[in-house]
């Protein structure tokens, strides 16, 4: 947990990220927290509108003006960066040491740059190398994630989905970040594509010196990489767990309805589904902001549940404290 | 495999769906064969549902089922009437005994309509021109969505809606006229976990109470079994494999039908420690599709000197036919 702990590659504290909107602040993160390890991936689960992108924005001062509050602790091996102005940021941390595949990344690619060029970009801007150098580090890299080496002086649209998530993922991992955020990585990819896409990612965690950060709402798939699982509901993290624990049974409320919503394929089990929905991040109730849809909320929830530590499981609710 | 107690709602036989592509606007440079050859009978009140990845044909199968696209070649017949010749009167007719639910909602509903206006509008172009009469069907096809109370919608935008709200409107619109046939298009796929088997659950729900014949179409295995009673796999414009649900589940034939299995995940904690056997490749081109079996370049258990060359017949192999030179 604690940051002189040598184990710890990146300490993410009571990160909080709010928007100005017509309406008032919108709290997008509100208090996140989580470790993570070298050489670990970490799954950041939630549905839609719970933070989750708003958290790797945060993570990498990706911001837009409307920014209400953005304050915590967020240490990278030892070092807050939190506390960094934006230049050191810039040549510091971002796509330096922490990159991202931002979602739909096949799509984010630049229709008229050769797709070489554009993953030696951030070698050439970061790491002051001539362009013939960082293309052969490109081609290094489209190796290391199974593209063929000629298709470095393709352009985007002569590729494949899958090959188009392929090159984004080369274009974040070529500068050797510790840390690679991977904002919805297969959901714009059919089925043998995003499982084709996990097995270059396991690779990669083997091949590399590399964490991953894989932001996600399908819970299947994140099981294909995850060594822990965080859950995200209404902007505020509720349970952080190791995945055998978590995939095997989950302890919050929240965690236990998402999993059994999952329709699986080897089991015969009929999913269940949540009623209600995710309270408004504008006004969020006072006290568990799931209480309004849980079905073990007793009178206690009103009050802000703390994070209680169950046997190595963190979790933010009522029932686990005694 | 035919259900002797129930008659056939769609017929479809031989169906092939071809677009031309045009060099420089109007000289001829070949075809994408996007459906070739399919052939199957959907029964009244039967759900099946046809699994594939893009591009395999599936959207340009229900396209043309609904009439928005003309057969190349074949036949759909539609209790006893062939789609394919249908115009005018006669095609409207058709198209209000078939529902259609789009995968995108948001992009399904038109932004400036209220629920209400939305709902209505089928109703209109079938010359339902009593306002009251309209407004009674509107409120009873929002309970049976489970829109309530209605009040609290009717006149509210789509964008004031959540996604599973929205999704609820399009399958309300799709079955205010009390269809034979709903075809649903991945109608759970842009929506947040918890809330894809709540619409699921609904849609068997209309389903199983009214009889309606249900056509699925999905690239996702795993929700299939909970929905549909035959599955149909398609690949680059072929059906490769027709099945009983169950029966594809834990026995599927294809080899196809086998890889989009194993890449189909459970959560499960041991799925991060093993690499998962796949087919090498992408999908074809549709306009020079493979010869002989359109898997074959991918296919970990071809037979050289056959599937390259001969296109596989359909083969039944314990109550499923098979499009596989593996079952002969």
């Amino acid at each position: 947990m604690s940051t002189d702990n040598k184990k710890t590659l990146l300490s993410i504290k009571d990160l909080t990220l709010y928007f100005n909107t017509q309406k008032g602040p919108v709290q997008a993160v509100d208090g996140v927290f989580f470790d993570l390890g070298y050489k670990e991936a970490v799954v950041i689960l939630g549905e839609s509108g719970c933070g989750k992108s708003s958290l790797a924005k945060a993570l990498l001062r990706l911001l837009p003006r409307n920014v209400a509050r953005y304050d915590g602790q967020v240490y990278l091996e030892g070092e807050e960066i939190m506390a960094m102005d934006e230049e050191q940021y810039r040549q510091n941390v971002r796509w330096v040491r922490m990159s991202l595949v931002p979602q739909a990344a096949m799509n984010s690619l630049n229709p008229v740059l050769k797709v070489g060029e554009q993953v030696a970009e951030p070698m050439i801007i970061h790491h002051g190398v001539k362009k013939e150098e960082a293309l052969v580090q490109a081609a290094k890299m489209f190796q290391h994630v199974g593209v063929p080496v000629d298709f470095l002086d393709r352009y985007a649209f002569e590729l494949s989905g899958g090959m188009r998530q392929r090159v984004a993922i080369a274009m974040s991992l070529v500068t050797a970040p510790a840390v690679v955020i991977l904002d919805e990585p297969t959901s714009a990819l059919d089925v043998l594509t995003q499982a084709n896409i996990f097995n270059v990612l396991k690779r990669l965690k083997k091949e590399l010196e590399v964490s991953f950060i894989l932001i996600t709402h399908d819970i299947a798939t994140s099981s294909e990489l995850a060594d822990r699982v965080a859950v995200m509901y209404a902007g505020q993290i509720v349970e952080v767990s190791d995945a055998h624990s978590f995939f095997r049974e989950p302890l919050h409320p929240y965690s236990r309805m998402l999993m059994a919503s999952v329709p699986r394929l080897r089991a015969n089990q009929e999913p269940e589904y949540i009623t209600g929905q995710p309270p408004s991040l504008l006004n969020p109730p006072t006290g568990c902001r799931f209480s309004a849809r849980c079905p073990k909320r007793f009178a206690k929830c009103s009050e802000e549940p703390p994070i209680i530590n169950v046997d190595g499981i963190q979790v933010k609710c009522w029932l686990y404290a005694n | 495999m035919t259900d002797t107690q129930r008659d056939v709602l769609l017929s479809i036989d031989d169906l092939h769906v071809w677009f031309e592509l045009r060099r420089f606007g109007f000289g001829h440079a070949g075809y994408v064969k996007a459906v070739d050859g399919v052939t199957f009978d959907l029964h009244y009140g039967e759900t099946i549902a046809i699994v594939g990845e893009s591009g395999c044909g599936k959207t340009s199968l229900m396209k043309t089922i609904l009439g928005l696209n003309k057969p190349t070649r074949g036949k759909i017949m539609f209790e006893d009437k062939n789609v394919g010749e249908l115009a005018g009167e006669a095609l409207r007719d058709y198209r209000s005994k078939i529902g259609y639910v789009q995968q995108d909602p948001f992009g399904a509903l038109a932004p400036f309509m209220n629920v209400q206006r939305i709902l209505e509008e089928p109703l209109i172009i079938n010359g339902i021109t009593d306002p009251a009469e309209r407004e009674r069907r509107v409120r009873k096809v929002m309970e049976e969505v489970k829109l309530t109370p209605a009040d609290d919608f009717l006149h509210k935008f789509p964008h004031m809606l959540s996604g599973g709200q929205q999704q609820r409107i399009v399958i309300a619109r799709a079955i205010i006229l009390e269809p034979k046939l709903v075809v649903a298009d991945e109608p759970v796929s842009m929506l947040d976990a918890s809330v894809r088997v709540e619409i699921l659950k609904l849609l068997r729900g209309l389903q199983e109470k009214y009889r309606l014949a249900v056509i699925y179409i999905t690239h996702d295995l795993s929700t299939v079994r909970y929905f549909s009673e035959r599955v149909f796999v398609m690949y680059a414009g072929n059906v490769v494999e027709k099945a009983p649900v169950t029966s594809l589940v834990h026995n599927p034939k294809h080899p196809y039908t086998v890889a989009l299995m194993d890449a189909t995940s459970d959560p499960d904690a041991d799925n991060a420690l093993k690499y998962r056997e796949l087919p090498g490749g992408e999908p074809p081109s549709l306009v020079n599709p493979p010869s002989g079996c359109r898997f074959h370049p991918r296919c970990p258990k071809r037979i050289d000197n056959l599937c390259e060359v001969e296109e596989p017949q359909e083969l039944s192999a314990d109550g499923h036919l098979v499009a596989c030179w593996l079952y002969k």
